[in-house]
């Protein structure tokens, strides 16, 4: 039983001053966790690279593996790039929060005098700037090789566009969950892909009736209500499970 | 590791905690900050607005609570891709702290001319100088942290940059702040200015 | 409002309290279990299509049931220890979770059995197996997660966040897969289930989710047990519990060597 009561705030000053002059607002708290991610990830070029050279041989591989015929690779192109899009995602994933634990960057987050889900939404933006959004800038390259049929490829840009936040924000509550743990790469992935699989269905659906001629809004509507729920929900469920593994 | 302990840190009050190596002196710390939760008890703050005191748990209000605590643990917190400057002007930055007298605050610690080398480049214990430079901001007590909880703040610092923090210890307590540290060494602060708490290594 | 559950917040008071409820479930269950299994298997009418094949139903249908029911007792377990911080919430919950996957496995295997004969192959893409192998999978996620801290107090939080995430998916993937289904398979299978029970099939039917229910519940009962000993095994109370159990057995054993000199 250890009960500390700590008691210490200065007489001559009072709380609505520092309220009012020592606060940065919630947009600039954002803004500068943003900037200090991509400028840490523009010096650290691997980090950007890497998972988008994994997609492009991951989707390489199909074709070999399969055989070259157009009419069957362009049947299951969209599922190989999203796939594939899931696994590079997942291999980013670690970056977000583990280098942070490590050097104690992430318990000064957590003690900063900002919201913690600002700061996590934050910084989930910022690894969907690096890692979601070069995926979208390739895949029309990739589907191209796999003989993707013409009418798709809007498609595809648009459930990329809405489907890959919410792979990074679901994936940063496996992340913030297994940071703390020594072995936490398999383990996340066991954590994370199950929740991938509605946005799986949903968006190679899309693109399978984008292929047929039909309206897909229907689908490209559940994927960004996938992507507005998990824009609400995981930022709390992160600062929550981040909680638990710096204690 | 340590039970009923009570222990009330009022403003102008520097604690050191001591003890041998598992004795808690980590935890209690962490516990003091809220990164820890105490398997049984609380921990309270108390704030004066405009004559009235309230006193609050910790997590009740902990973005008052935060605007209020500067804490530096065994990790210092500098991201190797960044800069001296850019480490210490983010770590201002984030407490809304102005950035314009971030080369002294680097001088203070003796960083001066390596403002700008990328903190891989440089060593732990100028990790840890980086991390303490924060201490140094010269904003005013209203405008910064009055809660200061500092881990072993003394590792890698020689015996010069000791005293010139040992005095910014007092500085900060004679404004009104209170500083919380675990150290091995003994401080030359006067034995009145300081307050001991020492826990025990317990076997079970 | 909760005044009555407060004496249960007490690991010591409930440890008990399950201690004897215990017994009295398996008992419960293994009536339940007796009655409906021998009723399902051996009096109940064949089903006209499926013949004697369709008996599995009473089996995977109420473990599938209960598995989703373990699942979200769990999710419960787990906000209750977040928002009240009862840190016998979490123990429940670890004690749910391999229970929950067991089930979760039968219900699969079980099913897989019943497609062999049904449709000639031991798996299809059924909405329902999928979702339940997605549910076996998040089961074996939160015992992982579980396993991989160290310390049970973190591991049981970390566990209950993730549980609490996968209630929220799992209506989602369950909806999904279900549309899946239908947009790839048409009506070419039926699914599982039976789709209007007469009331022969019923009432065995009946007996036999009370008795998996009751089961479950002893086997809970069991494991939070267990859960609860190992993470108070520094307070006195489980200590004089094990001096005790020590003192039975030294006394079992010399009273047993008299016996053999005399």
């Amino acid at each position: 039983m250890n009960q500390a009561s700590e008691n210490s705030i200065a007489q001559n000053s009072p709380r609505d001053m520092n309220k009012t002059t020592n606060k940065l607002s919630y947009r600039g708290a954002f803004n500068l966790m943003v900037k200090r991610d991509l400028t840490i990830a523009l010096r650290h070029k691997d980090d950007i690279l890497n998972p988008l050279l994994f997609f492009v041989i991951v989707v390489t591989l199909f074709p070999l593996g399969i055989g070259p015929e157009a009419s069957t690779l362009s049947r299951i192109a969209p599922g190989i790039i999203w796939v594939a899009a899931l696994l590079s995602t997942l291999l980013s994933l670690d970056r977000l929060f583990k280098a942070d634990h490590n050097d104690g960057s992430l318990e000064q987050m957590l003690l900063s005098p900002h919201p913690v889900f600002i700061l996590v939404l934050a910084k989930i933006t910022a690894h969907w700037l690096i890692t979601g959004l070069p995926l979208i800038i390739v895949a029309p390259l990739l589907a191209v090789l796999l003989h993707f049929n013409e009418q798709s490829y809007s498609a595809l840009m648009l459930t990329l566009l809405l489907g890959t936040p919410v792979l990074s924000l679901l994936g940063a509550i496996g992340v913030a969950l297994t940071v703390g743990i020594k072995k936490g790469g398999v383990l996340l992935s066991l954590l994370v892909l199950p929740l991938y699989i509605p946005v799986l269905i949903f968006a190679t659906s899309a693109i399978d009736t984008a292929a047929l001629g039909l309206p897909y809004g229907g689908q490209l509507a559940i994927i960004a209500a996938l992507f507005l729920g998990s824009l609400t929900l995981a930022p709390f469920a992160v600062g929550a499970a981040l909680k638990v593994s710096t204690n | 590791m340590f039970e009923q302990l009570n222990l009330q840190i009022n403003a102008g009050d520097i604690v050191q905690i001591e003890g041998p190596n598992g004795a808690g002196k980590t935890s209690l710390l962490r516990i003091l900050t809220g990164l820890s939760q105490p398997y049984d008890g609380e921990v309270f703050f108390s704030t004066t607005t405009q004559e009235q005191v309230r006193t609050l748990k910790i997590s009740d209000d902990s973005e008052l609570f935060h605007q209020n605590l500067l804490y530096l643990g065994h990790l210092a917190g500098v991201k190797g891709e960044m800069t001296a400057t850019e480490n210490l002007s983010f770590n201002l930055a984030l407490h809304g702290l102005s950035t314009d007298s971030v080369d002294e605050n680097l001088s203070a610690v003796n960083l001066l001319g390596f403002e700008d080398s990328l903190a891989s480049h440089l060593s732990a214990g100028q990790h840890r100088r980086i991390a303490l430079a924060r201490l140094f901001s010269s904003a005013e007590l209203a405008h910064k942290a009055k809660i200061w909880i500092l881990d072993e703040p003394f590792t890698a610092i020689d015996k010069q940059g000791v005293a010139n923090l040992e005095k910014l210890f007092l500085q900060h307590a004679e404004q009104g702040g209170c500083v919380i540290l675990t150290t091995h060494q003994d401080l030359t602060i006067a034995k009145e200015k300081l307050k001991k708490i020492t826990l025990a290594y317990r076997f079970y | 409002m909760f005044k009555w559950l407060h004496p249960y917040a007490n690991p010591e008071v409930s440890y008990n309290f399950c201690g004897k409820l215990q017994p009295w479930l398996f008992r419960l269950s293994a009536l339940f279990l007796t009655i409906g299994l021998v009723w399902a298997l051996l009096y109940a009418p064949a089903d006209y299509q499926q013949g004697d094949s369709f008996r599995i139903f009473y089996i995977h249908v109420p473990a599938a049931i209960l598995a989703m029911g373990i699942y979200f007792a769990m999710a419960i377990a787990a906000l209750s220890s977040l928002v009240w911080q009862l840190k016998l919430a979490d123990a429940s919950a670890a004690a749910m979770a391999p229970i929950g996957a067991v089930f979760t496995a039968i219900a699969l295997i079980t099913g897989a059995a019943w497609g062999k004969p049904m449709w000639g192959t031991w798996w299809i893409w059924d909405a329902r197996l999928t979702s339940e192998l997605i549910l076996l999978f998040l089961y074996l996620g939160v015992i992982a997660l579980h396993n991989a801290f160290e310390d049970k107090n973190l591991a049981g939080k970390a566990a209950g966040i993730l549980s609490l995430v996968g209630v929220i998916n799992l209506p989602i993937i369950h909806y999904s897969v279900e549309w899946w289904n239908t947009l790839h398979q048409g009506a070419t299978v039926s699914k599982l289930g039976a789709p209007s029970m007469s009331a022969s099939m019923y009432w065995p039917f009946l007996m036999c989710l009370l008795g998996f229910s009751f089961l479950i519940a002893a086997l809970i009962c069991l494991r939070f047990r267990t859960e609860v000993l190992a993470r108070n095994s520094m307070r006195p109370w489980v200590r004089e519990l094990a001096m005790n159990s020590t003192e039975q057995k030294v006394c079992h054993s010399s009273s047993c060597h008299t016996h053999s000199q005399n």
